[in-house]
């Protein structure tokens, strides 16, 4: 491929625009950057309209933008669930949310972890939550790199050897060096930026490719038959409507509990800014919806067999749909601009997930473990210097392990995050459960979960059969329901012989 | 728009609540969207209904906040 100059210069501009945007946001709302809750949760100062953008932002990554449409592109129908999962996942923020964020702010919590150690008092029940979070995470972040990696290979950068890894080793210093001397203020701040951009750009896309083509009629007419719709269900099965469901209900359960949506809600000034936002945010499910429909209009339009889009087929399969439409379809200039937003939106959430995993090891593992006695500019530090580490991982890892296990990891790390709605979600309306039980139901959950997956050679929906129904669940949601069950009957056995309920630290009035 | 009854705590009102059920309802009941007709626009029964979903949700959740407020 060519290299495309007028593209690549827009792209760099914008790219250096953002950066010296990151570097000043330190001292916007200045805070004593020295205590984790002024570095790692902005303040708790986020209004309205700042947290739209950073939930929104952080929520709807470059790496969803670009998987979610090429999903369209290659499997039809069945990609359109992030639809009806987005749609779920606002009522849960707007009911469960507030009250996390109401017994945090009463007791200083900067983590999800740190709450369930002030509720059950156990600090391996916090341990094996905050980990969670953080193997979840990491994955998450080297596959916020695909997307920019692709979009700078669509601009013919040589994205292969040494001089290949270049353009993303400088963007991830970059970011790196500003969330370190920022903090959450720097993506938070980014996010206007990028979303402005990503909305102007699906909204021309919407626009103009229906125009060229005739409406939005010859678009689904280019899809085959069997693409367009969910197939029905054989005899004896639920079918595909069965793992539709709940690949989207599962999803949902466990999208907040991520460190990096957490930090997100965390940061805001109040819970009625919660609330508010759970209102607000579903433009950008609508913005997704839309694009994901940009999947079809790539089949419609015909990049797979357009001879100049051959090559970047091959190097990044369908998550080349995207790019090459907008390649396709549009001046170099706007190119450009596209692909700053994608790149740009991959930097806004990998620094806020690199922020939130920081802020739960130092937390939860290095003073709650390791050093206890560490004052409140240790920990800061400490935490600045942990989403360095993190960082350097997620480039280690897209640089030397193969896409696919990034994947793998990822599809686990849903399956293992969702293990802890029994600890945290439930835990924030009743103390039936028993710390030890919550680990073992953990546990039970985590094991049966992994083994599902590895069984079932990673795909994330398998067969169960119910009473001689076959029913595809997401193996997230059936593991969290064991989960459940065992957590329950063992709270039931150890709230007889050896209650822990006295160890809440939290009381009723905390949760409003 | 951040106002200082901010942190007025909120009064659950649960037959307003109640209305969050429906979308969880709606897009779990896969089979009744599961269609190409009624067509708007060229746009399948399947792909716009669940888009309408996500400005119903965003209404619901609208209409729960106004009335607990």
């Amino acid at each position: 491929m060519a290299v495309n100059w007028t593209a690549l210069t827009i792209f760099i501009a914008l790219f250096v625009f953002i950066t010296f945007l990151g570097f000043f946001a330190g001292r916007w709302r200045r805070g004593d950057l020295s205590q984790l809750h002024e570095w790692g949760l902005g303040g708790r100062r986020f209004g309205t309209v700042v947290s739209w953008f950073l939930i929104g932002g952080d929520l709807y990554t470059a790496y969803t933008f670009i998987a979610v449409p090429a999903l369209l592109f290659g499997a039809g129908a069945v990609g359109f669930f992030a639809v009806p999962y987005t749609v779920m996942i606002y009522p849960l923020l707007y009911l469960v949310f507030p009250r996390l964020w109401s017994v945090s702010r009463k007791h200083g919590y900067v983590t999800s972890a740190d709450f369930v150690r002030g509720r059950f008092g156990n600090r391996w029940l916090a341990l094996v939550v905050s980990l969670t979070g953080i193997v979840a995470t990491m994955p998450y972040i080297a596959l916020q790199l695909v997307g920019m990696q692709v979009v700078i290979g669509a601009m013919g950068v040589e994205t292969s050897g040494f001089l290949g890894d270049l353009p993303l080793i400088i963007a991830f210093v970059v970011l790196a060096a500003f969330t370190y001397s920022s903090g959450l203020r720097a993506p938070a701040m980014i996010a206007v930026v990028k979303d402005t951009l990503i909305y102007i750009v699906v909204f021309a896309i919407i626009v103009a490719v229906p125009l060229h083509l005739g409406g939005f009629g010859p678009v689904f007419a280019a899809i085959p038959k069997a693409k367009l719709l969910l197939a029905p269900p054989p005899g004896g099965s639920m079918g595909s409507f069965a793992a539709y469901g709940s690949l989207a209900l599962g999803s949902a359960c466990a999208l907040f509990l991520y460190p990096h949506s957490i930090t997100g809600i965390l940061a805001s000034s109040s819970g009625r800014v919660v609330r508010r936002n759970a209102a607000l945010l579903p433009a950008y499910s609508l913005l997704l919806g839309l694009l994901a429909l940009v999947g079809f209009m790539a089949v419609a339009i015909g990049v797979a067999s357009m001879p100049e889009m051959a090559e970047g087929f091959k190097r990044y399969s369908n998550n080349f749909s995207v790019p090459a439409l907008i390649i396709a379809m549009f001046p170099s200039w706007f190119v450009g601009v596209a692909f700053a937003a994608i790149a740009i939106g991959a930097l806004v959430p990998a620094a806020i997930m690199s922020i939130a995993t920081a802020n739960t090891y130092t937390r939860n593992i290095y003073k709650e473990f390791l050093n206890p006695g560490c004052t409140d500019a240790q920990e800061s530090q400490m935490a600045k210097i942990v989403s360095l580490v993190i960082k350097a991982g997620a480039l280690v890892f897209i640089f030397f392990v193969p896409l696919q296990y990034a994947l793998w990891l990822q599809l686990l790390g849903g399956v293992w995050m969702i293990q802890t709605v029994p600890s945290v979600i439930l835990g924030l309306y009743t103390r039936f459960f028993n710390g030890w039980a919550l680990v073992l139901g953990w546990v039970s959950g985590f094991g049966v979960g992994t083994w599902l997956v590895i069984q079932n050679n990673f795909a994330p929906v398998y067969p169960f059969s119910v009473f001689g129904t076959t029913v595809p669940c997401y193996i997230a949601l059936a593991t969290l329901l064991l989960n459940l069950v065992v957590t329950t009957v063992l709270s039931l056995v150890l709230n007889a012989v050896a209650s822990d309920k006295h160890r809440d630290a939290t009381v009723a009035s905390d949760y409003v | 728009m951040d106002n200082d009854d901010d942190h007025k705590p909120v009064r659950p009102v649960l037959w307003a609540r109640a209305l969050l059920v429906l979308p969880f309802v709606a897009m779990l009941w896969v089979s009744s969207y599961n269609k190409v007709e009624p067509m708007v626009a060229g746009v399948p029964f399947f792909y716009w209904y669940q888009l309408l979903w996500i400005l119903i949700a965003a209404g619901l959740i609208g209409i729960v906040y106004r009335v607990e407020r």
